[in-house]
């Protein structure tokens, strides 16, 4: 019943009116509308789903957006908050025109507390200006999604992972409060500077993910760690990808948690070389694990990895080599920072898969996504997170034609998204649903789980004016 | 191939604070590395060695725990290692660094090549390799940008001068300085670390030496004396000038004679 009530909804077309409300609340320079929108802010990083806002909108406070949202709650006008748009699955594509909030400007990082250990900021605050800040203050906010031009307000939305998330969590975990504006204009606050909290239903925990589709973020506090002072990555060649993924279980097992467990293959460490046109350290193996430990001193970090050296050595690893240095970390990790890059240079298109299954089916995934490579004679190329079950999975287009290309990665999705369900996964670990992948979702939840899905949204958005068309929505 | 490289051991930050007073960089506390140039002067050995056989050696001058680098090479493949180190060999300038690690070399046998990184990242004067080499009256080659061509009695290479690459052949025994990013220097190996744990480390002291003059070593023999290190300042004076191009380029000559760049 809830499904037709959010559905094929009209609404309200952006009039002259409307743009003399925003330019009087914002200002005339604040205010861009019809064909003036540059063609950056029809899209994200996916680039397959495009539409324009009717009006983009430049917000500076949570007074302004307070304001839009009434605005637009009355008259049943569609609204999109955006952040730098690096998202990979559509969440920021205005679907149904409207207004788009543009947040970047909202920049601001607004207070450090080193006795609560919080940062407080405003959403459009980088990622890269968050862990600079806080690490000349000798402390750490550890989520690490890569993407370091993305907003902090846009990893809330999508509960951004990255590669730390074997021994800290997710972005979930950091985000102690938020400051929202509801659909309607209200402003709310939820969390705070408390360490712990069981007061009633956790409406943060609901927001965080929430893709914009719930509220609109317009101030975080986030938890730091204190900086850890040294890290040190172990490179380890394995002679196969099996043998390597087949390692992380038992590293799991023995208790030293690395920061970060990385897999690569051959294939990509090639494109990579190609791409940056420098070689990476070593290149005995077809598969690699790449470690990563952190801790105060060297003798500390030593002791953790020797017990994991061993491991790998027992079970099959030519070596394991120590990137302890600048240098060497650098030699490594520009390679594995341009593995994206480098895969989508190699071909015409690609789409990707980022399931996350339970930390032991790693292997069995890889494996089967090989199997389907010669079953669909299409090339597929995957590297990541090993040690979070978290995958990214790319098919490429190459020089298919457009029908094939579509007939192909539409049977590869469905038995990737149904081998990882089998498996007891997730269809996204740290992308998000958006657009893109709305049909895997409601595939794997069923009707039910949608359907509360649905319920919890019209709870939060009655109008369905918030960011319509995402995630649950038909 | 007989080769021998040398090293460094340099601080592992370039945040070293330097003390206000007495002007020394304040080393405690501070990490330490193996100097990145010379990682690709070791690299180039022991490529060397894979396609020519025989051995890599390698030397080091500093405090006793300088011993760290020699096991990082040993971890890296290097056969056999050598650290001169002596209370006497301190405050040494670049003249009595190479003279050191010339009487060192001399202990260490035949050789065919010396290899050395460009610079350190502590000195950067790029000097001691070929100061080694005319101690030791051998020919040398710095900037070594690529290696063409080994026969058993040669060495033919590219060198990088400023404006031109030369092309260089040199009889054995000599010494080449390596340019940063000749080859990818390998990772330190876990397994060789666990082989060489108690591999030994030859330390030589002044006594060892063939010329025992103390007059030629470490601060009295140095005739550069270090007045005073000091940071570079950090500029960070900003203006914001605006104005059409023409403006502006009028501005900025002005600027730069003010503060006498031109």
């Amino acid at each position: 019943m809830f499904k037709s009530c959010l559905c094929n909804k009209i609404y309200k077309k952006i009039d002259d009116n409307d743009i003399k409300f925003l330019k009087d609340l914002l200002g005339c320079d604040k205010v861009i509308s019809g064909s003036n929108i540059s063609e950056d802010f029809s899209h994200d990083e996916l680039n397959t789903v495009k539409a324009y806002p009717e009006v983009l909108v430049e917000v500076a406070n949570v007074q302004q957006i307070s304001r839009i949202m009434k605005y637009a709650y009355d008259n049943d006008i569609a609204v999109v908050a955006r952040g730098s748009g690096t998202g990979l699955v559509g969440s920021s594509v205005p679907l149904h025109g409207g207004i788009m909030l543009n947040m970047s400007k909202m920049n601001k990082i607004l207070e450090i507390d080193d006795e609560n250990l919080t940062l407080t900021v405003e959403p459009g605050v980088l990622l890269m200006e968050i862990s600079k800040y806080v690490e000349d203050h000798d402390l750490f906010y550890p989520p690490d999604p890569g993407e370091i031009s993305a907003t902090i307000g846009g990893n809330i939305s999508t509960n951004a992972g990255g590669m730390r998330a074997v021994k800290y969590g997710v972005t979930r975990d950091y985000v102690m409060g938020l400051e929202l504006v509801l659909p309607d204009g209200t402003i709310i606050n939820v969390g705070g500077k408390v360490v712990k909290d069981s007061s009633g239903y956790s409406i943060l925990d609901i927001i965080c993910g929430s893709e914009g589709t719930l509220a609109i973020i317009t101030k975080a506090i986030l938890k730091l760690l204190p900086l850890p002072k040294k890290i040190i990555s172990l490179l380890v060649p394995f002679p196969d990808l099996d043998k390597a993924i087949s390692t992380v279980p038992k590293i799991i097992k023995a208790k030293k948690i690395p920061t970060a467990i990385e897999f690569m293959q051959r294939e990509v460490i090639i494109a990579a070389e190609q791409f940056l046109g420098k070689k990476f350290p070593d290149d005995s193996a077809d598969a690699y694990l790449l470690l990563t430990f952190d801790g105060n001193t060297k003798e500390e970090i030593e002791k953790d990895y020797d017990v994991v050296a061993n491991i790998c050595l027992d079970e099959g690893a030519y070596d394991v080599f120590i990137t302890d240095t600048d240098e060497r970390k650098e030699a490594v990790w520009s390679a594995r920072k341009a593995f994206l890059e480098a895969v989508k240079a190699s071909t015409t298109e690609m789409d990707e898969c980022d399931v996350v299954v339970p930390r032991n089916k790693v292997a069995e995934f890889i494996k089967y996504t090989n199997k389907l490579q010669k079953e669909f004679d299409i090339r597929i190329r995957s590297f990541g997170h090993a040690g979070d079950g978290n995958l990214h999975i790319y098919v490429l287009k190459d020089d298919l034609d457009d029908q094939t290309w579509k007939e192909k990665l539409a049977a590869v999705f469905n038995k990737m998204y149904g081998k990882a369900e089998k498996l007891g996964g997730l269809v996204s670990g740290e992308h998000g649903i958006g657009y893109a992948k709305k049909e895997f979702i409601s595939e794997q939840y069923g009707k039910e789980y949608m359907e509360l899905m649905l319920r919890i949204k019209m709870a939060f958005d009655p109008k369905n004016i918030l960011n319509p068309g995402k995630i649950c929505e038909g | 191939m007989e080769i021998i490289v040398c090293i460094k051991q340099v601080p592992g930050t370039s945040k070293v604070q330097v003390d206000p007073v007495t002007g020394v960089l304040i080393r405690d506390g501070i990490d330490t590395k193996m100097n990145p140039y010379d990682l690709f002067a070791l690299e180039t050995a022991l490529k060397l060695r894979e396609r020519h056989g025989g051995h890599v050696k390698v030397i080091s001058m500093g405090p006793p725990q300088a011993v760290d680098v020699i096991k990082e090479a040993f971890m890296m493949g290097a056969d056999d290692g050598m650290l001169v180190s002596d209370r006497k060999f301190a405050g040494a300038d670049v003249l009595a660094t190479s003279y050191t690690l010339s009487q060192g070399i001399k202990k260490m046998g035949d050789f065919d090549i010396i290899i050395t990184g460009k610079q350190t990242t502590d000195g950067d004067t790029a000097q001691v390799g070929p100061e080694i080499a005319e101690y030791l009256e051998i020919p040398h080659i710095a900037n070594v940008l690529r290696i063409l061509k080994i026969t058993g009695k040669d060495i033919t290479v590219e060198m990088d001068m400023p404006n031109t690459i030369e092309i260089a052949k040199v009889k054995f025994p000599c010494l080449i300085s390596v340019e940063k990013d000749i080859f990818q220097p390998r990772l330190p190996s876990f397994k060789k670390k666990m082989e060489t744990k108690n591999k030994e480390v030859k330390v030589l002291c002044l006594n060892d030496m063939e010329d025992k003059n103390e007059k030629r070593y470490g601060l009295s023999g140095s005739p550069t004396q270090v007045e005073k290190i000091f940071p570079p300042d950090e500029n960070t004076d900003k203006e914001i000038w605006e104005g059409n191009g023409e403006e502006l380029a009028d501005k900025i000559t002005e600027k730069l004679k003010e503060l006498k760049f031109i």
